[in-house]
């Protein structure tokens, strides 16, 4: 086969991307569309083990055996989440320790939702309906993203996370409808995790760097804009039904454009958290560094067990 | 060596009885046993399975991407291959 020139690999690569053919690790990508998609892939598995972190810290406290049982089971999910998407970064080359380093090391980022504190077990009704909400409503359109191994990962991903955002509900409506001071702690919740929710789809359009291109490769198929627009617009009836009052005075339905009205967001803080300086940044990345130099044992323990096994096979 | 990476494996469940076993993705783990357990966990926490099959992923071999005109090209000029190439008299049956 004659050697094909960049431009026409480029071009070739675009028609398929526009005829909605899926790209496979093996197919020949632009070099930029292999490192968006590790870092945009890494970034999303890390979300989902440090994500772990905030609800663990309820494990041992959950009200009953149930609640207790729901959120081991949503805990375990989050971290086959993260196992699913570190795969997928594999088939476009990217080594798995290096990646997870680059996590410890401060390199790469993870969803700054996870930099707020639990303070209450009303956080996890919160967390389950606003956070889980709001990163299924990402992750959806992901579906349908033009690398095959991210979209078939995020294809299971959907599919386990519908419960995640129920059980939260059912939390923060059981609260709403108990004494006077449960309804008070769902309130709470509300108010400390809406901003935050609201802040998961990232940077306004206007300041998105990545967008463009990201939508062009159909990466992505809705802006960070649009997303967060059709969050609030099915999220705040959600809150109205259970009697909760969604922090923001400037929240308006819109006759006109059919859609709620809602206010700034405090950029400061969004980039302040993402830079590092959230109420736990520091906290989670330690927790993730410890585990991993904690466990190291146990893997030499089963690297070494497995040779010996292999052995004892071959002799 | 004790440091290193454990190997990636590739993993095929069968969802019932009667199916085969399909590829749902890859994990790491240390020997094979141990990469049936994990798969266990990763992949059939809602019943998707009832058979694991796990492969080092080192022993895949698969064609190239750009070999696919070469190795599949052919087949599509073959129509013939089909029934529905066949002229057959109206009113035909049982064929």
């Amino acid at each position: 086969m004659k050697e094909l020139d960049i431009n026409e690999l480029e071009r070739r690569f675009q028609e398929k991307i526009d005829k909605d053919i899926k790209i496979e690790p093996n197919d020949w990508m632009p070099d930029n569309y292999r490192q968006t998609l590790i870092r945009q892939i890494s970034q999303h598995a890390h979300s989902e083990i440090v994500g772990m972190l905030p609800e663990g810290n309820w494990i041992t406290r959950a009200p009953n055996l149930r609640r207790k049982a729901v959120l081991l089971a949503k805990v375990q999910d989050e971290a086959g989440h993260g196992l699913y998407l570190y795969s997928a970064t594999e088939t476009l080359g990217a080594d798995r320790e290096d990646t997870i380093d680059d996590l410890h090391s401060g390199k790469a980022k993870y969803s700054s939702i996870f930099n707020y504190p639990t303070l209450s077990w009303a956080d996890m009704g919160a967390i389950g309906w606003l956070v889980d909400g709001a990163a299924i409503m990402n992750q959806v359109p992901l579906c349908r993203c033009s690398y095959g191994p991210y979209a078939r990962a995020m294809v299971r991903v959907c599919k386990e996370e519908s419960f995640h955002q129920r059980q939260g509900y059912e939390i923060m409506t059981t609260l709403a409808n108990g004494t006077p001071e449960q309804k008070a702690m769902a309130q709470d919740a509300l108010n400390r995790f809406w901003w935050p929710a609201l802040m998961m789809f990232g940077p306004s359009d206007k300041d998105s760097k990545h967008t463009a291109q990201s939508m062009a490769w159909k990466i992505k198929r809705q802006t960070n804009d649009e997303l967060r627009q059709q969050m609030v617009d099915i999220t705040v009836p959600q809150a109205e039904l259970i009697g909760l009052t969604v922090p923001d005075p400037d929240l308006k339905w819109n006759e006109e454009r059919g859609h709620y009205d809602f206010g700034e967001i405090n950029w400061d803080e969004f980039w302040n958290v993402v830079k590092g300086n959230g109420p736990c940044n520091k906290e989670r990345v330690e927790a993730r560094r410890k585990a991993k130099e904690n466990g190291a044992w146990v893997r030499e323990a089963a690297n070494a067990y497995a040779a010996k096994q292999k052995m004892k096979k071959a002799s | 060596m004790s440091n290193k990476e454990w190997p990636l494996w590739e993993v095929f469940i069968r969802s019932k009885q009667g199916l085969n076993h399909k590829h749902v993705g890859s994990l790491r783990a240390a020997d094979a046993e141990m990469a049936v357990s994990n798969a266990r966990d990763v992949y059939t926490r809602r019943s998707e399975g009832v058979s694991i099959w796990v492969v080092e992923s080192s022993h895949v071999h698969a064609s190239h991407p750009t070999d696919a005109d070469a190795l599949f090209e052919p087949a599509h000029s073959k129509v013939y291959r089909h029934p529905t190439f066949y002229d057959v008299p109206e009113g035909i049956e049982h064929m």
